[in-house]
């Protein structure tokens, strides 16, 4: 049977509008609030200080959970997580490129 | 129960040192990552390696492996009873991947560490993340999609176990690829009366058969005639919201892109619709036609390869 809109979950979309502190993220990630402020200088994470407190947005946490499990899984130090976040991004867009002129 | 040879996984030598077995893991875990990873089961493979890794990395468990002695792999097996008795595992590592039944026999799911390491005692349940392929459709119209998701759960016997998961949820729409879905209360329950954590389930899309999108923009790639390139014309051309007619301007060429403001997936704000003219060439499988062709050779002095000096 094809779902119809009544019995559906509604979800909201998270992103660039939604606002994160360095607590929620830290929770999120399962991982120490030191660690998120490591990630913020070596420029793995993006934040908006407001009234002298950070903000982060939803891509934050896609991109903070994709460097937790980078570091753990591969091993690697901060600096190897940051290059190879954008990497990997830089990959998706040429991939995405490459898919375009298929 | 099957067997699993960790060593063949790795391959290491059953003797092979910890430096060797760790170098074996990393260059495994790069070549198997599934956010890096274009292999085929990748996943699959990479969740193979990190639980050979996660005993063959740590003295106690490699050792009381090691006295199970040789089996082939996928072999139907059964530990002997007390088998690990003076042997004391304490788990760090890898975490939140189900192990196999071989792995939980052996060590038990309390040994799957991850879990219990720097968890926060908030009372509410722990959030759940999951990728879906999306049809385009679903952001451009938004509307209620089935997803199947694999859901780590744990049982009763305490066993970390991969659950399906069927939810119908409402697709927001213009949300767009890489961005996340928060379905509020749909992680996983807490201990206790807590709040139950969330789910997000981050979205990708599938290839539209005439839309491709990148970020909130749209392409469409839109033939037009060579006599509607040269001179001009008004063409319709389908849009998500529907058909427009759109101007394509007198001297066009294939390539040429035409931008439709606000006409791309309808986030806040919208994206817009790039339309990539394409020249059509009509076949000339007749007379007509080819008299047409013939006409159409002798009006110009061109030569479409000037540029590559022939």
């Amino acid at each position: 049977m094809p779902p119809t809109d009544d019995q559906a979950l509604t979800g909201t979309i998270f992103d660039q509008s939604a606002i994160l502190t360095i607590k929620d993220l830290s929770r999120m990630c399962n991982v120490e609030e030191r660690h998120i402020v490591e990630f913020v200088e070596e420029g793995v994470l993006n934040v908006v200080e407001v009234r002298s407190e950070w903000h982060f947005t939803g891509d934050a946490l896609r991109r903070a959970r994709l460097a937790v499990r980078l570091e753990r899984d591969l091993e690697l130090n901060l600096a190897g997580v940051a290059l190879a976040l954008d990497l990997i991004e830089e990959l998706q867009q040429l991939r995405r490129e490459l898919e375009a002129k298929r | 129960m099957e067997f699993k040879d960790y060593y063949k996984v790795m391959g290491v030598a059953r003797d092979a040192t910890e430096a060797q077995i760790k170098q074996a893991y990393r260059k495994l875990a790069r070549k198997y990552h599934p956010d890096v990873s274009k292999e085929k089961d990748a996943e699959a493979r990479f969740k193979e390696v990190g639980e050979a890794y996660e005993v063959l990395k740590s003295p106690e468990k490699r050792a009381a492996y090691d006295q199970l002695g040789q089996h082939r792999p996928g072999e139907d097996f059964r530990p002997p009873p007390n088998w690990d008795s003076g042997f004391e595992f304490s788990g760090s590592g890898q975490g939140n991947s189900a192990y196999s039944d071989f792995f939980d026999s052996l060590f038990g799911a309390q040994a799957r560490s991850g879990r219990g390491r720097g968890e926060f005692h908030t009372g509410r349940g722990e959030d759940h993340h999951a990728k879906v392929l999306l049809d385009l459709d679903a952001s451009l119209n938004g509307g209620p999609r089935t997803f199947t998701l694999q859901m780590p759960e744990i049982d009763d016997q305490g066993r970390l176990v991969s659950k399906e998961r069927t939810l119908n949820v409402q697709v927001p729409k213009g949300i767009l690829a890489g961005q996340q879905i928060r379905l509020a209360g749909q992680g996983a329950h807490a201990p206790g009366s807590g709040t139950p954590g969330d789910l997000y389930i981050e979205v990708e899309f599938q290839p539209h058969p005439l839309y491709r999108a990148d970020g909130r923009d749209l392409s469409l790639e839109l033939p037009v005639g060579p006599w509607e390139a040269a001179l001009g014309a008004t063409v319709k051309t389908p849009t998500p919201s529907g058909v427009v007619e759109l101007k394509v301007p007198a001297g066009s060429r294939a390539g040429s892109k035409l931008r439709l403001r606000g006409r791309g997936i309808p986030a806040s704000p919208p994206g817009d619709l790039y339309v990539v003219l394409q020249i059509a060439l009509p076949a000339a499988n007749d007379e007509k036609a080819k008299a047409a062709y013939a006409a159409f050779a002798a009006a110009f002095p061109f030569n479409p390869r000037a540029g590559l000096g022939v």
